[in-house]
């Protein structure tokens, strides 16, 4: 790593007993990738807002009771962040078995298989069995659309694609309906994607979607690769001007 | 221009002409005595008043809760003292003949009894002796005086000490500190600041907030006016749910009545002070209860909680530092300016202050409201002032606060009721509901019943109260069913714990707490489940 020239803007804290620098602004998580400390995610994507609801990215902090989540939690100086512990790999992994159970994921006949960020941190979790009782409801696919699909029983309401849709691409055709469990991603006044008259058909929310919810028509199973590189780019080049 | 003069001429004008009567019947229109019928009574009292030709020396009056809403419709009768309770429109007459002279034994409530005798009113006061829709009611009962003496002869910092000595912890459950709040948000950096009144209440068997908007709205109007004086906001909102018609009612006519009378809108006071109130209806949502979701649902999104820090002290309404409090709240803050800190810190316990105003329901022999000084013990309450059970009932458990709340057994009822006492037995302070359990009721009914709620009104946005909060309920029914298994419940007590610790939210962080109280303190009903002996009466209705 490049030796860091300390400005006024930057501090030290200790992330897992490490001395890291971070600037002002700066969430702990933001910095843990700085410094190459992996926190798992999944409704956190770079170039996005912040949303702070699926929960996997809790860390520890000394002195404070409760957990907070490290993408919506601003890194402070001499703030001491424990990334790892039991407890955090537990609630993690019931975090992600609670994921698995609530909708139909079978990795095996899914388009993304091999390619989801649902299914890599399981794997990389030890999620290798679910203890909780799977709820098996009884979803829809959309594929109204010509080009892409919505199929909800993959979906892990991250609302990545909500966010790409009205902050990047400006179209804001998805949004979330209904409270808690009954959560469903719907694009318009809840109307079939194909019948949108929003939807520019730009293809963002599909490859930011980090699972197989959302997928290109004519993929078949492990076929769905995401490709993300736009984000970064649009997100550089905005700033730029 | 208002002033403390024009207050005394409006307060003079109004107890002038109560004293032109020789006797007022005061009629609680609230809303648990209107359901009850109270206003066929009202219209019936003024025909029979004007049968008998004493139109003009008895006047009826329309006010607000008295307390023993169970004994609905309430209607009391000054200067004699009575009050009446289960009052029918065909008893009009036997009261408009006894004015002058003994009270009718038959309606009569005894108010010697702890119910009226054990209550401390501050917050209630006024509530059930003024006509909460006439400003000069309020006026007249000393109100906005502390508003205007504040405005001319004080800093907004010597208002916050004010409320710093008193000791005043928010009434809505969590119990922050309101003059540390206070502290915060008048030192937030920010030209446009706003005051946010929480009127949402939700938790079932809690009617203190709608008793107290329904009764005294102009008390809250006054609370918040100071507020927004103490941290230098210039505009209010008032978030009421819409389920409460009459409040809304009622808060509509105050707000029109306070900005005519100038004590809202621009220069109050004849000083440099300005500040409006809007009122913002809640679309039904309980979890636009928490005070980032109330924010995101005023300013026109969808109501989800965030991520806090930032707090809305700093970062709130429109990005701009808010003082978010509860109604019972602001309701305590004219009381506590105008007659001091100290007055009110002498009530309560040494880390509760003042009094608490508390709903009670359930299989209880008197519902309705009290207000009671912090460190009485839930034994006095519900044995003392409630009355105890109806007959042929055994005391089993009482609710507090809500689905945030837990079930307290028998033998925790000598426990002083205050923030920290409540909370070290699982249970919480609450809004102030609180709900009486009788022995028939099979405890995982209770558990099932408020999991159920926190399921339905989990607003989705974490995956631990949305997925949680599901599979919990999943698991209640199969207790409630006696199919459950030694293992569902170690997945139950697993579950608890990581919904509790991960949510994002106070509603997902709470909703763990009535499964964990009541298996604190009856598991035995629990494991009777799982043995398929014990017995389960549907769903629970507390």
């Amino acid at each position: 790593m490049p030796p860091t020239i300390p400005t006024p803007h930057s501090f030290t804290l200790t992330i897992d007993g490490q001395d890291v620098t971070a600037t002002v602004g700066q969430s702990i998580l933001q910095v843990a990738n700085e410094h190459h400390v992996e926190i798992p995610t999944l409704c956190y994507l770079d170039g996005l807002s912040v949303w702070g609801g699926c929960r996997l990215c809790m860390v520890q902090i000394v002195g404070q009771a409760r957990l907070v989540a490290a993408c919506a939690t601003a890194a402070t100086e001499d703030m001491q962040v424990v990334t790892q512990s039991p407890q955090l790999h537990d609630y993690r992994q019931t975090i992600l078995q609670m994921l698995f159970a609530e909708r139909n994921h079978i990795c095996s006949i899914c388009v993304a298989n091999g390619h989801c960020e649902l299914q890599s941190w399981g794997q990389k979790l030890g999620v290798d069995h679910i203890d909780l009782p799977y709820r098996y409801p009884d979803l829809d696919v959309d594929s109204s659309h010509p080009r892409f699909r919505l199929d909800h029983n993959r979906c892990i309401l991250c609302t990545r694609c909500v966010r790409v849709c009205d902050e990047i691409e400006g179209a804001h055709t998805l949004d979330v309906m209904g409270r808690g469990i009954q959560n469903m991603i719907i694009h318009d006044l809840n109307e079939p994607w194909g019948d949108s008259t929003t939807c520019t058909s730009c293809g963002k929310c599909v490859h930011v979607c980090p699972t197989g919810a959302l997928s290109e028509k004519g993929t078949s199973v492990a076929e769905m690769v995401k490709r993300r590189q736009f984000l970064p780019y649009l997100t550089v080049m905005r700033e730029a001007k | 221009m208002v002033s403390l003069d024009r207050l005394d001429k409006i307060a003079h004008k109004a107890r002038e002409s109560q004293r032109a009567c020789d006797h007022s019947v005061n009629v609680c229109t609230a809303a648990a005595c209107q359901s009850a019928q109270s206003q066929p009574v009202l219209n019936a009292l003024k025909q029979e008043l004007k049968n008998a030709g004493l139109e003009s020396r008895c006047a009826v009056r329309s006010v607000g809760c008295m307390g023993p809403c169970a004994q609905g419709p309430c209607i009391s009768v000054e200067p004699q003292g009575a009050l009446y309770g289960k009052v029918r429109p065909e008893d009009a007459a036997e009261v408009v003949a006894s004015l002058s002279t003994t009270p009718v034994e038959r309606l009569a409530i005894n108010t010697s009894t702890p119910f009226f005798q054990r209550q401390t009113k501050i917050v209630l006061a006024n509530s059930g002796r003024i006509d909460p829709e006439k400003i000069e009611d309020y006026v007249a009962a000393n109100g906005y005086r502390a508003l205007l003496t504040a405005l001319t002869e004080r800093t907004p910092a010597e208002v916050i000490q004010e409320v710093v000595k008193s000791g005043l912890r928010g009434r809505g459950g969590a119990g922050y500190p309101t003059g540390l709040k206070w502290n915060t948000v008048a030192k937030a950096a920010g030209s446009q600041k706003y005051v946010i009144c929480n009127a949402d209440e939700g938790d079932p068997g809690a009617f203190m907030d709608r008793a107290v908007l329904e009764s005294d709205p102009h008390r809250v109007l006054e609370g918040m006016t100071l507020a927004a004086y103490a941290v230098g906001a210039t505009r209010g909102y008032i978030y009421v749910r819409a389920e409460y018609p009459l409040a809304i009612e009622r808060l509509r006519a105050a707000l029109r009545q306070a900005a005519r009378q100038g004590l809202l809108g621009q220069r109050i006071g004849d000083t440099e002070f300005n500040f409006d109130i809007e009122l913002r209806l809640g679309g039904g949502a309980f979890v636009c209860g928490e005070e980032t979701a109330l924010i995101a649902s005023i300013e026109g999104r969808r109501g989800l909680p965030r991520p806090r820090p930032p707090f809305p002290a700093n970062y709130g309404l429109f990005g701009c530092p808010t003082l978010i409090n509860n109604v019972e709240t602001f309701a305590n803050i004219a009381p506590i300016v105008d007659q001091g800190g100290d007055w009110f810190a002498s009530r309560g316990t040494e880390k509760s202050k003042g009094t608490k105003v508390f709903a009670l329901a359930g299989q209880i022999v008197n519902g309705g409201l009290i207000e009671v000084p912090m460190g009485i013990t839930l034994r006095e309450i519900v044995f003392d002032m409630g009355g105890g059970l109806p007959t042929g009932k055994k005391f089993k458990a009482v609710q507090t606060g809500g689905p945030s709340g837990g079930c307290i057994p028998e033998a925790h009822l000598d426990l002083p009721v205050d923030y920290e006492s409540l909370r070290a037995v699982g249970s919480i302070m609450g809004s102030g509901g609180m709900i009486v359990i009788d022995d028939g009721q099979n405890m995982v009914d209770v558990a099932r019943y408020f999991m159920d709620f926190c399921m339905c009104e989990s607003c989705g946005k974490c995956v631990p109260c949305r997925v949680g909060t599901a599979m919990m309920q999943d698991l209640l029914n199969r207790f409630c069913g006696r199919q459950a298994t030694s293992r569902d419940l170690a997945t139950l007590r697993h579950l608890c714990e990581v919904v509790r610790e991960a949510s994002l939210c106070g509603l997902g962080q709470s909703a763990p707490n009535p499964v964990l109280s009541t298996l604190q303190y009856f598991e035995q009903e629990y494991l009777d489940a799982i043995l398929g002996k014990g017995r389960s009466n549907g769903h629970a209705s507390p």
